[in-house]
């Protein structure tokens, strides 16, 4: 029997029992693994921490992406930061109304890598209207200015290649790039084990100093450490739950397999000792 | 005995055969391997405290070194192209008063240029050697000082024949480089030693796209910084000495002020660090070299910033720069230097080498990499964007040329009195006042204390430098020697 297992914390483990390995390499900057199980179908994994599986990652990507759309649904120029395996890009050419995605990936390898043996995700970057650029995502986006509706960043974890993307002067870059009434959604880490507690913190502390308006939302992923995530919804001018137009997004009939619109207005509904982790970095 | 070559590392060697003999310790440090201090072991690594070890036989003894840390220092003598190399434990600052102090003896001139580092001026107190500043030319815009002219220190060469040294920044720390070829045979035509502070020049001697290094320049010793430049462990440096100095004088020199305790940590950096510069220096300045060039053209296209390079060279005070260091200019987005560094530091978590009225400076080495050269541009845009201020009124840095009364000893050592700052003006100052970083005293014992060098130091405290150097450490006190 063969198992993967991720430390999720030094105390704590989850393993899922693996079929078979299909893949593994160590590119420029980090090492790629794919297998098989039974549980949760293919999986991805970066530097061994678990990164999606075919049977949740639905709702990951349904969340980072269907939440801000439809707060913002006059979106047309989006940017995606990380999310190399397709995922996030899939959701968002879901909408006609998008002109142009532009994706960037600081390693070539995953795109590849997923385009080969993730095609549940990736066969998304196949769409005319998707860029990618393989880059440094904090060096790509200080060069812009007033470019972007909707900001994605679907990052790894604060170490590693994705460290840049939790600091302060990205999310200042990230102001900076968008329109006068964009969104950024982030991926937010976990309220629940103490590590990434802090780095939810952190990354939230960062994001309420450069954006009039900044919230968290839950969701819950089973591969994650303790299932319980959050994303970061931060805007300009658009309130996440106060100015939707629900109808309007209703309308749109997309079909979604967690997203709906009454999750969206609940899952800005924190547990208590979420909402005072927030406020204690909240000025 | 057998052949030993720069792939060699004689006292790592020493210290993992003394690791594998697993012998046992009744001899100091007391804490026996870690064993006696848990808290310590937890914290640093059992491996690093089973080499923190005591001079024995088989690892030599950096007092009097007739083995492997012989072995050693030849090694780095031969790296670093000098005739004999000393591994100095106390810092840079240790090898440059071992310097000083084998050139001079109480009551000789040395000439150097006022921008000295403090540990030059402290080794005059020390000894009791006179200085004979050379003014350093200032760059007006930058506010930065450069480097000696060849006709000022021929200058002060004619009217101080006397003198018995010549010391320079090699470079300074924003990069700047006197013509120290020029300025060495000016002193060696005259009987006088070249001394080279080479705190941050130690990887110059590893490329040929970087001004010159000291020794081949022709100097007698040079001081370098292994613990800057080189990856060694903080407080280890090397003193490299020529033919004209006696190794063995030099030798009793240092034995005057350095423990007898030597850090084995802190030699085997040294010994690790040579090695590693001597047989990767080439490549690893290279990626230096293209890293640095890549945040000046990024820090340059933000606008206002400016972070300068070679088009400073004027062909004598500004005689080369070294293209590894990444000096910025902010004035011009109306911070002070020192307002950058604090911002990065405490909005970005960035920490830079120094800030100073007009400048920061980021200090970017052989462990830097790529997306940490982001983070630094990126922050630097932000702070433009979100601080920039404009119409504020900046104090413009100038050269204030120091007005010598006495020599240092007899300053420092003097009837002194203590005065509130503002009572000060015209007396002798008998203790240094700088900022730190970089260390380059404001006023030095023994010079006169002028309104327009109180102006400074009040200007700077109150951009939230950090002052040091007096007796008082909140600086609202000065000493000054009692008038008769």
């Amino acid at each position: 029997m063969l198992w993967f297992t991720e430390q999720h914390t030094p105390n704590v483990r989850f393993s899922i029992k693996v079929d078979r390995q299909i893949f593994s390499e160590q590119s420029e900057f980090q090492r790629i693994d794919v297998f098989d199980s039974q549980e949760f179908g293919r999986v991805l994994t970066l530097d061994g921490y678990l990164m999606l599986t075919e049977k949740d990652e639905f709702i990951y990507h349904e969340m980072i992406v269907h939440v801000p759309m439809c707060v913002h649904p006059k979106a047309k120029r989006v940017l995606v930061i990380g999310g190399g395996d397709g995922g996030t890009v899939r959701e968002l050419v879901k909408y006609s109304s998008i002109e142009q995605i532009d994706l960037v990936e600081i390693d070539e390898r995953v795109v590849e890598v997923s385009k080969l043996f993730l095609q549940q995700t990736a066969q998304a970057l196949e769409d005319p209207r998707v860029t990618c650029y393989y880059e440094d995502g904090l060096k790509f986006i200080r060069r812009v200015e007033s470019a972007y509706d909707l900001i994605i960043v679907d990052s790894t974890d604060p170490f590693g290649p994705g460290e840049g993307l939790f600091t302060k002067e990205f999310y200042g870059n990230c102001f900076k790039a968008l329109h006068e009434d964009g969104i950024m959604v982030n991926q937010h880490e976990s309220p629940f084990y103490k590590d990434d507690a802090y780095a939810m913190q952190r990354a939230h502390k960062r994001i309420c100093h450069s954006f009039p308006i900044s919230r968290v939302y839950q969701v819950h992923i089973p591969t994650y450490p303790s299932g319980h995530w959050l994303f970061g919804l931060a805007s300009k001018k658009y309130h996440p739950v106060k100015d939707v137009n629900w109808q309007a997004w209703k309308d749109l009939r997309i079909r979604c397999r967690y997203y709906n619109c009454q999750l969206h207005a609940g899952s800005f509904a924190l547990p208590n000792y979420v909402e005072e982790l927030l406020r204690d970095v909240e000025d | 005995m057998q052949y030993i070559s720069q792939d060699n590392a004689p006292i790592l060697e020493a210290l993992n055969k003394m690791k594998s003999a697993r012998l046992v310790p009744f001899d100091v440090p007391g804490h026996k391997r870690g064993r006696g201090n848990r808290e310590l072991t937890e914290f640093l690594g059992e491996r690093c405290l089973s080499v923190d070890v005591n001079s024995m036989k088989p690892l030599d003894n950096l007092c009097h070194p007739v083995s492997v840390i012989k072995e050693a220092e030849e090694l780095a003598a031969e790296a670093f192209g000098a005739r004999y190399a000393f591994f100095m434990v106390g810092g840079t600052t240790s090898a440059v008063q071992a310097m000083v102090m084998t050139a001079c003896k109480r009551g000789d001139k040395i000439i150097m240029p006022r921008n000295v580092h403090r540990s030059a001026i402290n080794a005059l107190i020390l000894c009791g050697a006179i200085p004979v500043y050379v003014n350093p030319q200032m760059e007006p815009t930058l506010g930065i000082s450069l480097g000696m002219s060849v006709a000022d220190v021929e200058k002060a060469i004619l009217e101080n024949p006397d003198a018995k040294a010549v010391l320079v920044n090699n470079p300074t720390y924003y990069g700047i480089c006197s013509d120290i070829k020029s300025i060495g045979k000016l002193a060696h035509d005259h009987n006088m030693l070249l001394l080279a502070d080479e705190a941050h020049g130690s990887h110059l001697y590893f490329s040929d796209k970087l001004p010159v290094a000291a020794m081949y320049a022709g100097a007698d010793m040079a001081a370098i910084s292994m613990h800057k430049s080189g990856g060694s462990l903080t407080q280890s440096s090397i003193l490299l000495v020529g033919e004209a100095v006696s190794h063995g004088y030099v030798h009793q020199i240092i034995n005057l002020t350095q423990t007898t305790s030597a850090s084995y940590l802190l030699l085997v950096s040294l010994d690790i660090s040579r090695r590693n510069m001597a047989l990767h220096g080439r490549q690893l300045v290279d990626k230096i070299i293209s890293q640095v060039q890549y945040a000046r053209d990024e820090i340059n296209a933000i606008g206002d910033y400016y972070a300068y390079s070679k088009e400073l060279i004027n062909g004598d005070s500004i005689f080369d720069f070294d293209i590894t260091k990444l000096a910025v200019y902010t004035r011009s987005i109306g911070l002070a230097g020192v307002e950058v560094y604090d911002l990065l530091r405490d909005e970005y978590d960035i920490q830079t080498e120094f800030g100073d009225i007009a400048n920061m400076l980021a200090y970017v080495s052989i462990g830097d990499r790529e997306k940490d050269i982001e983070r630094l541009v990126a922050a630097l845009a932000e702070i433009r964007r979100n601080y920039r201020q404009t119409g504020r009124e900046m104090l413009k840095a100038e050269y204030i040329s120091p007005k010598v009364a006495c020599g240092p000893q007899e300053a420092f050592y003097g009837n002194k009195e203590s005065l509130p700052l503002e009572d000060t003006v015209g007396r002798v100052c008998s203790e240094f006042v700088m900022c730190y970083p970089p260390g380059i005293p404001i006023l030095a014992p023994g010079e006169m204390i002028t309104e327009e060098i109180l102006r400074y130091i009040r200007y700077a405290k109150k951009k939230g430098c950090q002052m040091t150097g007096s007796e008082d450490m909140e600086l609202q006190r000065l000493n000054v020697l009692r008038t008769k």
